[in-house]
C-alpha cells in the first residue's frame, strides 16, 4: 500500500478496496472529521461570509503574488530572515541539503509538512547522511513503518489503532497496548529527546503574512512549537502560494482552517514567527531560513481557470467528503497531494501524462466544493484537466474519442438517434433475461456493459420510446 | 447558478417573449411547459416523462413535446469532450429556442443543471453564448418548477407506503433541490416519509465513471443501498434516473425487496 504511482492508479484503487482494515479506518475517520467540521462551522453564523472573504483575499493575494511575496520577503529580511527561492522540488532540496552541511547538522527534527513531502525532502536529507526524526505524531507513525502520508491533516489515517499498536512495539520495543493514550505518552518520550539532540529545526508554513513578514504555522501537539524554536537553526518551507497581505486577514483563516480541517474551532497552538530573536539570551534559533518553493505554481497561476487551485489551504476537508477517498484512502491516488484537491493539484505539478487517470477519479458529486473554506470549484477544475487530457491525447484514448465523435453525430441528428435507438431495443434481447440485464456471458462482450454488470443489474431499454409513446398516447389529453 | 426567469434582453424578439413569459408566470395562469425529457427516460424509463407529463397536466400546464430532442450532451461534457458536447448542446439550443413555451421542464436535476451549464461551453462565442443563457434561464428541473415557480406542493398524489429520498448530487448542489422535493413528498397522501440517513452523499453513479471505475463506485453505492435498507422503506425515492438506475441495479441483484422510484413516478401515482 505504498509508494504507489498515479499511473496505476486503477490497480491500486483496487487494492485499497479489498484491505478491510484500510476501509474500516476510513469511514471512522472521514465520518468523524466530517461530522465535526459541520459542527463546527455551524458554530459561526457567518460561516458563508467568511469562505467568500477568504476567497476574495486568497484571489487578490494571486493576482498580485510578485507584489505580496516581495513584501513578505523584504518585511522578513529586515527582521534577519534568509530566503532562499527553488524553482523545483531538486532546488529546494539542494538549498537544505547545502544548509545541513553548512551548519555541519547531523540530525534534523520536522514537524508536519505537506511542502516537504512534495520535494521528497527526507529522502534527499537521508542520502546526504542526516538522520531525520518526523516529530508530529501521525508523521512518526508513517515514519516508522515507512509509508508515506494517506491524508493532508492526519497523515497515518489509513492505520487503525491495532495496527499502530503492533508498529510501536516492534520499532520502538514498547509493551503491548492499545490505549491511545499509552501510545501516545511512548512516542512523546521517545521524540522528547530528539528536539534537544537535534541541530536543525524544519517546519512548513500555513500563512506568510506579507505586511509583517510573519510566518503561521498552526498545530495542536506543541512539535512545531518545539521544532522551530529549540533547535539553533529553524527552516522553513513555504509554497509561495502560501503568502496573504494583512495581519488582520489572519482571522478570517484561522476562523476556517481549524473548523475545516479537525472541526476545532481554534488548534492548540498558533506559532507566529516574526523574525529571529533580538536578544542573544531570547529563547529561539540563531537563524531562520525560509524556502520559497515554486515547483509547478506559477505554471498554475498564469491560466484564470487553474490559478483557484492555489487558494488551498491544505485543510483536507475535501478528502474527508469524498466518497471516492472514503472507499480507498489516499495512497491509492498515487500522489503526495490525495482526494479531490490532489486530483487538481497533481495533474498540474507532475505533469498530465502521469497523471491523467486522477481527474477521472471522481463522481463530480461536488461534496468537495461544498465544504472547500476558500470555496474552490474543484469539479470545474477536474472537468477543466479532463477536457486538457482528451485534447492533448492524440495516440490515446483512440475508442474513446470515436465513440463520442459517433454519439455527438447521432445525437445531432434526431432520426438517426431514433433509428440507433430502435437497433439498440433490438439488439438488447441478446442480453435481456427476466426482464433484465444481468451478469451474463452475454455482456462480457462489451466492456463498458460487462462493468456496470459485474455488480448491478442494468434496466433494459423500454418496449416503446417515450417519444412513440408521446405520438400515441400523450400528446391529445 | 440561478433559476429564474431572467434574458439578456439584446434581442427586440427576445425581448417580447420574455415579458410574455414573465407574465404569464407572474399571474400563473395556464402556462405552456416544453417538457426536455431527457434521452435516458426516452428510452429507458419512459414512465418518468408520462408521469411528468401527468403531474405538469394536473396542476394546470400545457405540455408540449418536441420531437427532435436528443441529450443534453452531459456525457461528453463530463468526459472531457467539450467540443461534441458543444454540437450537442447547440442542437439543443436550436430546438428549443423555436419554443413559445413559458419554461422548458426536465424530471432530471443532472440534465438540467447541464443545461445551466451550456453558457460556459460558449465562453469563447458571444452569439451562442447568449443563446446558451437565454435558454438556462428558462429550464426548471420538475420539483423546482413545480415549488419555487408554481408555488405548488400538492399535487393531488396519493401512494400508500414507507419511502425516503435520495438527493441525487447535481440537483442538489449545481441546483439547490432540497427542501422543494421533500415538501413535495411530504403532501403525498398515505406516503409515510423517513429522512434516509446521509441522504445527500453520491450514490456512486457519476455518468461515465460508473463504468471507468466500477468498484469504486459499487464501494460507493454499497453505503447508500445500506442506508436504504437500514430505513425499512418500501421505496426509495430519487430525482434523476440515472441514480435510481444506479440503486434499483444493486437493489435487483441483491433481490432486495425495496422498489426504486422516480419523483415524477410518485407524483403522478394515484394509489
Amino acid at each position: 500500500m505504498n509508494h504507489l504511482t498515479a499511473e496505476t492508479f486503477d490497480e491500486n484503487a483496487k487494492a485499497a478496496l479489498t484491505d478491510t482494515h484500510l476501509r474500516g479506518a476510513l469511514r471512522n475517520a472521514t465520518s468523524l472529521f466530517g461530522e465535526r467540521r459541520r459542527e463546527a462551522a455551524a458554530s459561526l453564523n457567518n460561516w458563508e461570509d467568511l469562505r467568500t472573504q477568504a476567497r476574495a483575499i486568497k484571489d487578490e493575494t494571486l493576482s498580485h503574488l510578485d507584489k505580496y511575496l516581495e513584501q513578505f520577503v523584504s518585511k522578513a529580511e529586515a527582521r534577519g530572515v534568509h530566503f532562499h527561492w527553488a524553482e523545483n522540488a531538486a532546488a529546494a532540496n539542494e538549498i537544505i541539503c547545502g544548509l545541513t552541511a553548512k551548519y555541519a547538522a547531523s540530525t534534523v527534527v520536522k514537524s508536519k509538512s505537506m511542502t516537504t513531502e512534495e520535494t521528497h525532502l527526507n529522502d534527499a536529507l537521508e542520502s546526504a547522511g542526516v538522520q531525520v526524526v518526523e516529530t508530529d505524531l501521525g508523521e512518526y507513525i508513517i515514519q516508522l513503518a515507512h509509508e508515506t502520508p494517506s491524508h493532508i491533516i492526519a497523515p497515518a489515517i489509513h492505520k487503525t489503532k491495532g495496527q499502530i499498536a503492533e508498529l510501536f512495539t516492534s520499532e520502538l520495543g514498547s509493551a503491548p497496548t492499545d490505549d491511545v493514550a499509552e501510545l501516545t505518552r511512548t512516542a512523546r518520550e521517545t521524540l522528547r529527546d530528539r528536539f534537544a539532540a537535534a541541530d536543525i529545526g524544519i517546519s512548513g508554513v500555513n500563512f506568510g503574512i506579507a505586511e509583517t513578514g510573519t510566518i503561521l504555522i498552526v498545530e495542536n501537539e506543541g512539535n512545531i512549537r518545539l521544532t522551530t524554536s529549540l533547535p539553533r537553526v529553524h527552516i522553513a518551507v513555504m509554497g509561495i502560494e502560501k503568502v496573504i497581505p494583512r495581519f488582520a486577514d489572519v482571522d478570517v483563516f484561522l476562523k476556517l482552517l481549524p473548523r475545516s480541517g479537525t472541526g476545532q474551532r481554534l488548534t492548540a497552538y498558533q506559532s507566529f514567527i516574526t523574525g529571529i530573536k533580538s536578544n542573544r539570551e531570547d529563547e529561539g534559533p540563531d537563524e531562520v531560513h525560509v524556502v520559497l518553493l515554486d515547483n509547478g505554481r506559477s505554471r498554475m497561476l498564469a491560466q484564470p481557470i487553474t490559478r483557484q487551485s492555489l487558494a488551498c489551504i491544505r485543510c483536507g476537508a475535501c478528502l474527508n467528503a469524498c466518497p471516492v477517498y472514503q472507499q480507498i484512502g489516499g495512497h491509492a491516488y498515487g500522489s503526495v497531494y490525495p482526494g479531490p484537491i490532489g486530483a487538481v493539484i497533481t495533474p498540474q505539478l507532475i505533469g498530465l501524462e502521469k497523471a491523467a487517470k486522477l481527474p477521472y477519479a471522481s463522481s463530480l458529486c461536488g461534496a468537495c466544493r461544498e465544504v472547500c473554506p476558500v470555496k474552490i470549484d474543484i469539479p470545474a477544475l477536474l472537468l477543466h484537466l479532463r477536457a486538457e487530457i482528451t485534447e492533448g491525447a492524440s495516440k490515446q484514448r483512440i475508442g474513446e474519442r470515436l465513440a463520442f465523435s459517433v454519439w455527438a453525430w447521432i445525437m445531432t441528428r434526431p432520426r438517426l438517434y431514433v433509428l440507433s435507438a430502435r437497433l439498440s431495443r433490438w439488439l438488447q434481447w441478446l442480453f435481456v433475461r427476466d426482464g433484465k440485464i444481468s451478469d451474463k456471458p452475454t455482456t462480457k462482450i462489451f466492456s463498458p456493459l460487462a462493468a456496470w454488470t459485474s455488480g448491478r443489474d442494468l434496466r433494459p431499454l423500454d418496449d416503446s420510446s417515450f417519444r412513440d409513446r408521446w405520438k400515441k398516447e400523450l400528446s391529445h389529453r | 447558478m440561478g433559476i429564474g426567469i431572467a434574458f439578456d434582453g439584446d434581442n427586440m424578439s427576445q425581448d417580447n417573449k420574455q415579458s410574455n413569459r414573465q407574465s404569464a408566470i407572474g399571474n400563473r395562469q395556464c402556462l405552456k411547459v416544453s417538457l426536455f425529457v431527457t434521452c435516458l427516460v426516452d428510452q429507458l424509463w419512459t414512465n418518468v416523462g408520462a408521469s411528468a407529463v401527468e403531474v405538469l397536466r394536473r396542476v394546470g400546464c400545457e405540455v408540449e413535446f418536441d420531437d427532435r430532442q436528443t441529450c443534453c450532451g452531459q456525457p461528453a461534457f463530463n468526459t472531457g469532450y467539450r467540443k461534441e458536447a458543444r454540437r450537442v448542446a447547440e442542437q439543443f439550443i436550436t430546438v428549443f429556442e423555436e419554443s413559445d413555451a413559458d419554461a422548458i421542464v426536465s424530471p432530471s436535476g443532472s440534465c438540467t443543471a447541464m443545461v445551466h451549464h451550456f453558457p460556459e461551453l460558449f465562453a469563447d462565442d458571444e452569439a451562442w453564448h447568449r443563446r446558451a443563457k437565454q435558454i438556462a434561464a428558462r429550464t426548471y428541473e420538475l420539483s423546482s418548477f413545480l415549488v419555487r415557480v408554481l408555488n405548488v406542493e400538492d399535487v393531488g398524489a396519493s401512494w400508500q407506503g414507507r419511502l425516503t429520498w435520495h438527493d441525487a448530487c447535481h440537483g442538489l448542489r449545481d441546483l439547490n433541490l432540497k427542501s422543494e422535493p421533500r415538501s413535495l413528498i411530504c403532501r403525498v397522501r398515505g406516503a409515510e416519509f423517513v429522512e434516509l440517513e446521509h441522504a445527500d452523499a453520491c450514490c456512486g453513479f457519476g455518468g461515465t465513471f460508473s463504468v471507468k471505475y466500477p468498484e469504486i463506485s459499487l464501494a460507493i453505492l454499497d453505503q447508500k443501498i445500506e442506508a436504504i435498507e437500514k430505513a425499512g422503506v418500501d421505496a426509495v425515492v430519487s430525482g434523476d434516473a440515472s441514480c435510481l438506475m444506479q440503486i434499483g441495479g444493486r437493489l435487483s441483484r441483491n433481490g432486495s425487496k425495496v422498489r426504486v422510484m422516480h419523483l415524477a413516478e410518485l407524483l403522478a401515482s394515484k394509489g
